[in-house]
């Protein structure tokens, strides 16, 4: 089930400044917070006149990660085997929790970080923490 | 959120909002891809913390926060946003119930499957067979909250 993955430094922190630089180009010219499970929501509920910038980002989004993997298809192999109940399960609680919590890791972790806002703040460290024990334990529990 | 997106004129700005958010998203995902964020596996390593623990995540989260520290200030430089009349920034600084419990419950489903919402868009396509099981299943979550939610601001 694990995959053996290593650290790579140099590949994390271009990748992590791509998605920085995309944060300030929407805060820059829509005056907004790229937040994923923010934009992604918004579309579902439809609020007049924004579907056009929600939608552009979706899509440059789906373009440019295919594009980029199909450059480079050794950054990730798909999983096999995961079983599908648990799959459904984690997908329920991630658009519930961000959701009902205004954000996931990119509105509440980048943005909210770097805007030094508190009410981000203490969501990272619940969400961190939430994630970094659900996925301790069930690697020692069952994939061990 | 809803009393800013209430304020938001439509249309003002479709062009320059549309082609700016078409390049936002094509930067995040290239970042996500490049980074590492989209494999689960890479996820899973970073959050499991055992003798396979891989810290690339803390340094993706590391480079794209500051990065937008040091470029939100130069955004906020200007009085508005290039293709908006006004930022819409969140207000709110109250920690409340909904916002612990939504981030413990994001946090569970994410330390099941290595997903959050950005990599699980990217898996639609270049893992479709996890991507639009999750995917499907994440929409249904949020629906199911803001029904919820609105069921309980009507009663």
């Amino acid at each position: 089930m694990t995959e053996l993955t290593t650290f790579t430094p140099a590949s994390a922190a271009l990748g992590g400044v791509l998605i920085g630089l995309a944060a300030v180009v929407f805060m820059a010219s829509l005056g907004r917070i790229a937040g994923i499970s923010g934009i992604l929501g918004g579309l579902i509920a439809s609020p007049r006149g924004s579907w056009s910038w929600r939608l552009a980002f979706l899509i440059g989004l789906l373009l440019t990660s295919l594009a980029t993997w199909r450059l480079m298809p050794d950054a990730f192999v798909p999983r096999e085997g995961f079983p599908l109940p648990l799959l459904i399960l984690a997908g329920l609680l991630v658009g519930f929790g961000t959701s009902l919590g205004n954000g996931c890791t990119s509105g509440h972790g980048v943005c909210g970080l770097s805007r030094l806002s508190v009410r981000s703040l203490v969501a990272v460290m619940v969400f961190m923490a939430a994630g970094v024990a659900t996925a301790t334990i069930l690697r020692m529990v069952f994939w061990s | 959120m809803s009393t800013a997106q209430a304020m938001t004129k439509p249309g003002a700005f479709p062009f320059g909002q549309t082609i700016a958010a078409l390049l936002s998203g094509a930067l995040f995902g290239a970042g996500l891809v490049i980074s590492g964020m989209s494999n689960p596996h890479k996820v899973l390593n970073f959050l499991a913390l055992d003798a396979q623990w891989d810290p690339s995540l803390l340094v993706v989260m590391g480079a794209a926060t500051l990065t937008a520290l040091i470029g939100f200030r130069l955004a906020w430089r200007r009085q508005t946003p290039l293709f908006d009349e006004q930022f819409h920034l969140p207000t709110r600084r109250d920690i409340d119930r909904p916002l612990v419990l939504g981030a413990l419950l994001f946090g569970l489903g994410w330390g099941i499957a290595g997903y959050c919402p950005g990599p699980a868009l990217t898996a639609t396509l270049i893992a479709p067979a996890e991507g639009l099981w999750f995917v499907a299943s994440m929409l249904i979550g949020m629906m199911a909250q803001r029904f919820l939610a609105r069921n309980k601001a009507a009663a």
